[in-house]
């Protein structure tokens, strides 16, 4: 198996040239899951980028992005392959009546009929593929089942038409907002990424790649000050795409100074609760008349 | 200890026996890690150790601790001080102690901290906390190591003004800016003073060994954290806890009403989406069941010697109101009053606890707890909460003061309830002694000990 990146020096930077700052954690982290070829579980609260680095490493290593979208009742037909039972029909419907049942038997189970989905998919594909199975949390249990058996031996048995093995092992991310706990079979099978929210440093430099025409000084007073907000004890914590949004707010309404009256102002474009927003105007001494 | 695989095996060993489910696959891993990354660099070390080894958030401080142990990032004083000879150790008879606040190298040294402090110079702090370290680290009579040296040397607290006037020039004070200028420096000096205690440690196994070291430093991770030995930082911890606990509680407690069978089945709407198939039933439809939710009523001690554990299992059961039909809560001390309003939904739930304290009417006389005459008040004024479809959870560690226990009452209202349950902060072993009388109430209310967060949000699970 070709391995994507040769070190983690070289990761970070093509991470960066495909637009994602990751620190030496996250880069040494992404570098040991490909050379060692286990999966990778990132795991952390909403919005800290996990999904935005499994497509950063897709783009690095130039590779085709499969996505696996968990959610409560994500069964075997949605995530790993089904018949098409109503082409089946059809098809049954449609033989010539002189033709056997043994024949038609035969015919309806061939790969026309069978829908691909996103494990298959990635298992079958010959070129390099990151599979992204992304809020694993949010499926249910039986379905961490499925995903140990075909992480493992990455291959999948389908009785009417045999084993299919993977012919290239793809690069295999899994995300987490840790709404439960995944099982310990799994976490055990995987590498393990904590993603936190961003040193000053590193938000403010995401801020600048991200929102050209700011100045440093103003993105650096914007993280800041979402970092002490990140810090109150609030419902739901600023994540960067929010951070991010913050900036172009100030941008668009032309201010270039992040002063009590600007944050009152736009307060809405991080926090999304009332009691938080509340929360926020008390601790940090905002003119309360700003909403 | 000799070979880097010796080193290895006594850090996993190390992991493991501060508690951490280190399986032996995953040493493999790590093992195999280290073959691939660059030794040399630290920082890449201790990430490959991380991902490999350590799977869950609440592990990572007791793994960064024994890192640093096992993998120090120096031998000895580990830099080239400039040539002055360490401070002499404070018991020197030659003569007195120089106070820090006179000596014009302690005050150098403030300075240079300062400047740190200033710009946030992390590698620079990694430094300038191993030389302070070497240099006013010694203890009394220079046998070991400790911080409390330094930082009273050092006394990064008391720079803080000076760093807020050197940021906040001209600016009006009080405002945002020097809150978040202020939460900055403090996060810088709690890092300087993380970073002595890690230097110290490094010291001390360094002259005794590792593993003893090791096992001074862990301590327990938060979600078996002792309720009534919680200290400020940890409550803060423990509060920023709870809404993603709750979120996380709530998943499961739904996922578990779905798995109890599913509803009826829906023939209609069966029957409709078969047309699409040729009238060939594929997919079945259900209609949705409706979830028993019971009804919560809660008893809670408020007096301070259960503060800690009451505030956490109120703000825990008010984060989950959506999983009960009804949640009304009621503290006392020695009388009842109910507080149910400061829980008002959207209410930011910390500020209910300070109004709770200000203006629930809780003392009757004394103003220490008496069991007795707060459940005859619970009866007297609220016993209409208490009905058929209650579960009635009382909290407190049964202590009365010697006062009266009123158990007939309380055994009446336990028999009107559908469940009752106490949930007691203290250790088993401590019941019955004293004045508490965790026996009586325990004969007629099933009793459970509920000292940290793992106990209690078991109980909830079961409970909903």
């Amino acid at each position: 198996m070709t391995t994507l990146f040769a070190s983690p020096a070289e990761t970070v930077r093509r991470l960066a040239d495909a637009g994602y700052l990751a620190d030496e954690a996250i880069a040494t982290t992404v570098f040991l899951a490909d050379a060692l070829g286990k999966p990778l579980l990132v795991e952390g609260p909403a919005g800290v980028g996990k999904t935005e680095l499994a497509k950063a490493v897709a783009s690095a290593a130039g590779a085709e992005l499969v996505r696996l979208q968990c959610y409560e009742g994500l069964d075997e037909a949605r995530a790993l392959y089904e018949w098409n039972y109503k082409k089946q029909l059809l098809r049954i419907q449609a033989a010539p009546t002189d033709q056997a049942w043994d024949a038609t038997h035969d015919d309806i189970f061939t790969e026309e009929f069978l829908l691909e989905r996103p494990l298959l998919a990635a298992i079958r594909r010959a070129e390099p593929t990151v599979l992204l199975i992304d809020e694993t949390d949010k499926a249910d249990v039986e379905v961490e089942g499925l995903l140990l058996e075909v992480l493992s031996d990455f291959q999948v048995t389908i009785p009417e038409l045999g084993t299919v093995a993977a012919v290239r092992r793809p690069f295999v991310v899994l995300t987490s907002n840790a709404a439960r706990e995944l099982s310990e079979a799994l976490k055990r099978r995987c590498l393990y990424l904590h993603l936190d929210y961003p040193t000053p440093e590193r938000e403010r430099d995401i801020v600048l790649a991200r929102v050209p025409g700011i100045e440093a000084e103003l993105a650096e007073q914007l993280v800041r000050t979402v970092g002490a907000l990140r810090a109150l004890e609030i419902k739901k914590a600023p994540s960067i795409a929010e951070t991010v949004d913050w900036a172009r707010t100030l941008l668009a309404l032309g201010l270039d100074e992040l002063d009590e009256a600007a944050v009152a102002r736009t307060l809405g474009v991080v926090l999304k609760h009332v009691s938080d927003q509340e929360r926020a105007v008390r601790e940090l001494g905002l003119p309360a008349d700003g909403r | 200890m000799g070979s880097l695989v010796d080193r290895h095996t006594a850090f996993l060993a190390a992991l493991r026996g501060a508690g951490l489910p280190v399986s032996i696959a995953e040493g493999l891993d790590a093992a195999r890690a280290l073959g691939v990354v660059d030794l040399i660099d630290r920082e890449a070390l201790r990430a490959a150790y991380a991902a490999t080894l350590v799977k869950r958030p609440a592990h990572r401080q007791t793994f960064d601790t024994l890192f640093d142990l096992w993998y120090p990032g120096a031998l000895g004083d580990g830099v080239a001080l400039s040539d002055e000879p360490p401070a002499p150790p404070a018991d020197d008879e030659d003569r007195p102690p120089v106070p820090p606040a006179l000596d014009p190298q302690v005050q150098e040294r403030r300075r240079e901290l300062f400047d740190l402090l200033l710009t946030g110079d992390d590698a620079g702090l990694t430094q300038f906390a191993r030389a302070a370290v070497g240099r006013y680290g010694r203890s009394p009579g220079g046998q070991s190591w400790f911080s409390s040296g330094v930082l009273q040397a050092m006394s990064p607290q008391t720079l803080m003004a000076g760093l807020l006037n050197s940021v906040l020039q001209g600016q009006e004070r009080g405002g945002m800016a020097e809150r978040v200028a202020r939460r900055r420096f403090r996060d810088r000096i709690e890092r300087f003073e993380s970073l002595v205690a890690t230097e110290v440690r490094r010291r001390i196994a360094e002259d005794t060994d590792v593993e003893r070291a090791a096992r001074l430093a862990v301590r327990p991770p938060l979600e078996r954290l002792d309720f009534n030995r919680a200290g400020r930082a940890d409550l803060q911890a423990l509060r920023r806890e709870v809404h993603p606990l709750a979120r996380r509680l709530a998943a499961r407690l739904a996922r578990r009403q779905r798995l109890a069978r599913r509803g009826r089945l829906d023939f209609r709407r069966t029957v409709r989406a078969s047309l699409s198939t040729g009238g060939v039933p594929l997919t079945t439809h259900h209609r949705p069941r409706r979830p028993h939710r019971p009804e919560l009523v809660i008893l809670c001690d408020a007096s301070d010697s259960v503060s800690a554990f009451a505030h956490f299992t109120l703000l825990l059961t008010f984060a989950l109101r959506e999983q009960f039909t009804k949640v009304r809560a009621f503290a006392f001390i020695d009388t009842t009053d109910e507080i149910t309003r400061f829980f008002a939904p959207g209410v930011d739930v910390a500020d209910a606890m300070t109004r709770l304290a200000r203006e629930a009417d809780l003392v009757w006389i004394t103003g220490r707890s008496d069991y007795g005459h707060a459940i005859e008040v619970f009866d007297e004024r609220y016993r209409d909460a208490v009905t058929s479809r209650t579960a009635l959870l009382i909290l407190g560690d049964a202590r009365s003061n010697h006062g009266g226990l009123s158990l007939p009452t309380l055994r009446r209202l336990a028999g009107q309830a559908r469940h009752a349950y106490w949930l007691n902060p203290e250790p088993r072993r401590e019941w019955n002694t004293g004045d508490s009388a965790a026996e009586a109430y325990g004969e007629i209310v099933p009793m459970y000990e509920c000292r940290n967060l793992t106990q209690l949000v078991e109980f909830i699970e079961d409970l909903a």
